[in-house]
């Protein structure tokens, strides 16, 4: 047993803490207000190979594991949810199915560029009437004169409508009973996107509807064997949720730290309200859950980076961590009072950005759902 | 050309802490390296790809603890790391510290030795004339420009009134100011290709310097006292809405100090 992080995590780790706090933290205010999505802090995360840290080197990517993913989304949330969910995306759910499934035409067609964060991949399996239940996918792909043409629609896509977005792999139904992956590059005629979401939190992330009229791409674009769409996206969806399951950790870590700070600094009945017990024992119970919600996502990638079962671990970690980060954003906005109702407090902007965590790739019910039927329930 | 970098690792966060019983810095948390040591770090960098043809070797004299310090600088670009840590160098001042770290400089042989400014913990900012010093070097201290070419550097010294451009045959010595360049961050492949660049640990025998000579043995410092400065009671602080410089007025004439 050993719970010591390599040197390399440690490194990382204070790397990307030292640039969340000194390049993101400064803007991170201000691209929410505006709901301007960070093309600056992206291409500056490109250069330090942010961008596509669990690719392997030959692909383009950093070759780093997914502990030191996890480990990075973490402490980018510590600081920014709209920053880490754009790396997240992009690479859990943009570049993983080409990375996974994709063959070596595709890989080369795509993986340098993604891996290396000059452009954005978006992967498209949500619609109007397919959220949980997303096999329903009403989506259709249909092969003509060598071309797969595409018809139907997506919401709330993360990373698909950016200046510098590449593709997005869309779930599409190729028969009856028959779902498969198809990669749409940016620019295909009859494959629109729509103006940026408002949204509750995440705003400084780009997330659109799509929608497909006859957008034709070709035959060689399928990913993988037909038919095998369903299956590819339950194991894509494995994998983000030890991203997102980091993000409710780091979320939960920037909540916490900010309330530490605060408690320490106001003042109230003549002292600090952190020598007030019931503000000691919020945050005594904040640090002791994040330390829980952290085991669980840790071990979940570092499962995965050994090649075991690990989809059990991550459903568990991301269903914890997001009802953790929930708790914890409450207690640490209660303790700003009513400076945590303004929007120039961070809180504010954490509080918003936290709920998203209990709904994007899959909802807390949802965790619950793949959980028991891990245990064969 | 080689460049060598010397650097500190120095106790993490902002609150420093003495150890009552040894009289000395509490290096027991974590560290990190030196943030002014960066600076000189990235400089060497620079140079390097200027130069096209050189080789930054990152020297520390600590103790095994300050191998991160180094791998730090080794994932921001560094070729080489040399550690010099020996029990017996514990509790030496710069007068002993610079004795050991002058014998491992003369043991490289680089062209160019590069100083940050100033240690975050000690804060001391002469260690670099000590090793000059010993080194019969030539010295340059608050280098804000560095250059280097045909065998010497043209620095720009920052003073309290404005420049010295400084013009030195190598080999030299420099500590850069922390004004000179915004380090780098370690890149992701930095960080995982540190572990395999070469990392050499170095005793005291190693550099034949004798344990008398380090250590409490070898300083000249001695501590018989030390107290926290006064706390400074109920302060004030004033956020700038725009009106902090009429609020501040206002406190002083409060005060009958204007
Ligand atoms: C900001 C943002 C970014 C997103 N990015 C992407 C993206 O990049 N790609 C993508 O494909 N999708 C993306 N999504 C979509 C996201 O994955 C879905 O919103 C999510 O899966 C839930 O689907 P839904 O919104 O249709 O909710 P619904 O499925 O309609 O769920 C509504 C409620 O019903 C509950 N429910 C549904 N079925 C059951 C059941 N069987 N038992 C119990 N309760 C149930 C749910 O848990 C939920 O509480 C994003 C969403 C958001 C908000």
């Amino acid at each position: 047993m050993n719970f010591d992080l390599t040197e390399e995590h440690e490194l990382l780790r204070s790397t990307v803490r030292e640039f969340a706090e000194s390049r993101v933290a400064p803007v991170a205010a201000e691209l929410d207000r505006e709901s301007r999505f960070p093309y600056e802090l992206v291409a500056e995360m490109a250069g330090l190979g942010l961008m596509g840290i669990p690719i392997a080197e030959e692909h383009g990517g950093a070759g780093a594991d997914t502990v030191a993913y996890a480990i990075a989304i973490e402490e980018l949330t510590r600081i920014d949810s709209s920053v880490a969910i754009t790396v997240a995306a992009h690479t859990s759910l943009g570049t993983m199915p080409i990375l996974l499934f994709g063959n070596d035409e595709q890989k080369r067609d795509w993986l340098p560029q993604l891996a290396a964060g000059q452009r954005l991949a978006a992967f498209g399996l949500t619609e109007p009437g397919a959220g949980s239940d997303a096999g329903a996918t009403r989506t259709t792909a249909s092969l003509r004169d060598g071309q797969w043409v595409v018809d139907g629609s997506k919401i709330f896509i993360t990373n698909a409508g950016t200046d510098i977005s590449a593709c997005v792999t869309i779930t599409a139904k190729t028969g009856d009973d028959e779902i498969s992956n198809v990669i749409v590059p940016n620019g295909t005629p009859g494959y629109t996107i729509s103006q940026p979401m408002h949204k509750l939190g995440w705003r400084a992330s780009d997330t659109r509807e799509l929608s497909f009229e006859g957008a034709a791409v070709p035959e060689g674009n399928l990913l993988g064997p037909r038919g095998a769409g369903f299956r590819q996206f339950m194991e894509i969806l494995d994998g983000g949720r030890i991203s997102v399951a980091a993000m409710g950790v780091g979320l939960a870590q920037g909540a916490y730290d900010l309330a530490v700070a605060h408690a320490r600094e106001r003042r109230q009945f003549g002292q600090p309200i952190a020598k007030f017990q019931a503000v000691q024992f919020q945050l005594a119970d904040m640090a002791t859950e994040i330390e829980a919600g952290r085991a669980l996502v840790y071990r979940a990638a570092w499962l995965k980076d050994r090649g075991r079962p690990f989809a059990l671990a991550a459903a568990q970690a991301k269903l914890y961590t997001g009802e953790l980060s929930n708790r914890a954003v409450n207690a640490a906005l209660q303790i700003h009072g009513g400076y945590g109702f303004m929007e120039e407090s961070p809180i504010a902007r954490f509080y918003r950005d936290q709920k998203v965590l209990e709904i994007g790739e899959g909802t807390n019910e949802v965790q619950r759902m793949v959980i028991a039927r891990h245990l064969g329930l | 050309m080689k460049i060598a970098v010397c650097v500190k690792q120095v106790p993490e966060g902002t609150s420093l802490k003495l150890d009552p019983g040894t009289k000395r810095l509490d290096r027991s948390g974590e560290g990190a390296l030196n943030h002014f040591d960066a600076n000189a770090v990235e400089e060497a960098l620079r140079l390097k790809e200027s130069a096209g043809d050189a080789e930054v070797v990152v020297v520390s004299v600590g103790p095994a603890g300050a191998a991160d310090a180094l791998r730090k600088a080794l994932a921001m670009g560094a070729d080489r790391a040399l550690l010099v840590s020996d029990d017996a160098v514990a509790g030496s001042d710069l007068v002993a510290t610079s004795r050991v770290l002058a014998a491992a400089l003369e043991r490289e042989g680089a062209d160019l030795v590069l100083f940050g400014q100033q240690a975050s913990d000690s804060d001391g900012a002469v260690l670099w004339a000590a090793v000059a010093d010993r080194l019969r070097r030539p010295l340059v201290s608050q280098a804000a420009e560095l250059s280097v070419a045909d065998g010497s550097l043209r620095a720009k010294r920052q003073t309290e009134f404005g420049y010295d451009v400084i013009q030195a045959a190598l080999p030299a010595i420099v500590a850069v100011s922390d004004a000179i360049n915004e380090p780098r961050y370690p890149s992701l492949k930095g960080i995982m290709g540190a572990k395999k660049k070469p990392q050499e640990t170095l005793t005291l025998g190693d550099l034949g310097v004798d344990v008398g000579q380090v250590g409490e043995a070898g300083s000249k410092t001695e501590v018989y006292e030390f107290s926290l400065p006064p706390s400074r009671g109920d302060s004030r602080k004033i956020e700038d809405d725009g009106k902090a410089a009429e609020q501040i007025v206002e406190f002083l004439a409060e005060k009958r100090l204007v």
